[in-house]
């Protein structure tokens, strides 16, 4: 089963564990709902969607309300600490949390105590701990954008925010980036990329690119990588190898994408609502 | 001054400079919106200060420090300690510290803008000057911000660094800043 460990952006909302079902836009966890629009809600909605899809069960969710004070961040490290070795989870998915380089280290060892080592899955916050932390090794894959793969590949920077400018963001040296950020061991074994191309690669070099259909538009539209994190993590979670599902993902994200015949001023629900339709023609091509 | 301004690499008097960190120290505090808000006060009063990133030995995470002519430290330490923010330690610095990035990226898709500071993109429809998308970003107050400033328009919009917590939030003002200063007429 699949794991999704995130913040929601309600100052208030309560720790909260359980089986999610998605509706009207919304997510259902426990007592609580929370709007599809961006962050977690958005990575937890295309992963339920892509499980309904393929038939499987929908994500388990660990989720806190935190505004970016950190502390629903700190209380879900304690709790996962605490919990994490109790748990069979085959999958797990860290989204939005406040990079906290010390509880990124008690969660490594909570993990360590699980009965098999789950798959592991980092973006956003909880990358940027990953990679400070000098164990994103650790990882199997990372779902950077461009503009975090330049701080992947920046050996001093703990946050994008430090980036130096001689990294710059360009597409146009992704493969640089990769290797950068290789050589430096600050990637997780699969990197996916999101850019106006999609990328896989590893230690190797650039494995997989995915570029059609191409819609200029979705750079602008918060929430499509979250898309492609969650929609990866179902993949993944079925039994897919990282690649396949690496692959089948990028293809859905921009499939999906395309069919809402988006503008930079879309919002990323009408995407997701196209994932179902985008996933059944790509799994088809691939047959 | 703005922000941006103060990033576009204007020098200032005191600023650290070639003879490197000797004179300076910074000015550490418990979180990202306490850095965020001494910055305001120090600057409001006209103190020269910059936001850095700390050295190595202090990160945890999500961290900023304030820079600033050490000589004046008990100025400063008075001016936040009347304001109830004072600095959980005040330390020289020897070594260069990190500094924010300072390269805009900006994409012109016809009726919309959208500008990128570091991860954070802001789009802006430019009849209106309304903001229509927020991206990018991995800490948690970046659903926060585009919840509280999606569907405003660029001059109703709150202000990231109010509002903000993290260097996710932070980035976005710069972002923010000079999207404003690309709609300006």
């Amino acid at each position: 089963m699949l794991a999704i460990i995130g913040t929601v952006p309600t100052e208030g909302f309560p720790l909260i564990s359980g089986k999610i079902t998605l509706n009207d836009n919304h997510i259902h966890i426990g007592d609580e709902r929370v709007a599809v629009n961006r962050g977690t809600a958005a990575l937890i909605a295309a992963a339920t969607k892509t499980a309904e899809t393929l038939g499987h069960p929908a994500p388990f969710g660990y989720l806190a309300g935190d505004i970016g004070r950190g502390k629903g961040s700190l209380n879900l490290y304690k709790y996962l600490t605490e919990q994490l070795p109790q748990t069979d989870f085959q999958t797990l998915t860290f989204h939005y949390l406040q990079p906290m380089l010390d509880w990124h280290e008690h969660l490594q060892q909570a993990i360590d105590k699980m009965p098999e080592r789950p798959t592991l899955i980092a973006d956003a916050g909880f990358m940027y701990a990953a990679k400070m932390s000098g164990k994103a090794a650790l990882y199997d894959l990372f779902t950077p954008d461009i503009g975090e793969l330049a701080f992947l590949a920046d050996e001093k920077a703990p946050h994008p925010f430090y980036t130096r400018g001689f990294i710059l963001h360009d597409e146009n040296r992704v493969a640089d980036l990769i290797s950068r950020a290789y050589t430096h061991n600050n990637a997780a074994d699969f990197l996916l990329v999101k850019g106006r191309q999609d990328y896989l690669a590893n230690r190797e070099g650039i494995v997989e690119t995915v570029d059609k259909p191409s819609e200029e538009a979705l750079e602008a539209i918060g929430g499509t990588g979250d898309t492609l994190t969650g929609l990866v993590s179902a993949l993944i979670d079925s039994g897919m190898t990282i690649k396949e599902a690496a692959v089948v993902a990028m293809q859905t994200n921009r499939l999906a994408g395309h069919y809402a015949k988006p503008t930079p001023a879309t919002q990323v629900a009408e995407i997701i609502h196209h994932i179902p339709k985008a996933l059944l023609k790509v799994l088809e091509k691939r047959d | 001054m703005s922000l941006f301004s103060f990033l576009k690499g204007k020098q200032k008097p005191g600023a650290p400079g070639d003879k490197g960190n000797v004179d300076r120290g910074i000015m550490v505090f418990e979180n990202t919106s306490e850095v965020i808000q001494a910055e305001n006060i120090l600057k409001k009063e006209g103190w020269e200060i910059r936001v850095m990133g700390p050295p190595p030995e202090i990160q945890s995470g999500c961290d900023l420090v304030i820079e600033f002519p050490l000589i004046e430290e008990l100025s400063l330490f008075r001016t936040l300690e009347k304001k109830g923010l004072p600095p959980l330690k005040i330390v020289p610095v020897s070594s260069p510290l990190l500094q924010p990035v300072e390269l805009f990226q900006v994409k012109d898709f016809g009726e919309h803008i959208m500008v990128r500071a570091a991860n954070m993109k802001l789009t802006v429809e430019k009849a209106t000057g309304e903001i229509v998308n927020v991206s990018g970003g991995g800490c948690p107050d970046v659903p926060y911000l585009a919840y509280e400033m999606i569907g405003k328009t660029l001059a109703n919009a709150p202000n990231p660094n109010e509002i903000g917590h993290t260097l996710c939030g932070y980035a976005l003002q710069l972002a923010f800043e000079e999207v404003q200063r690309q709609c300006s007429p």
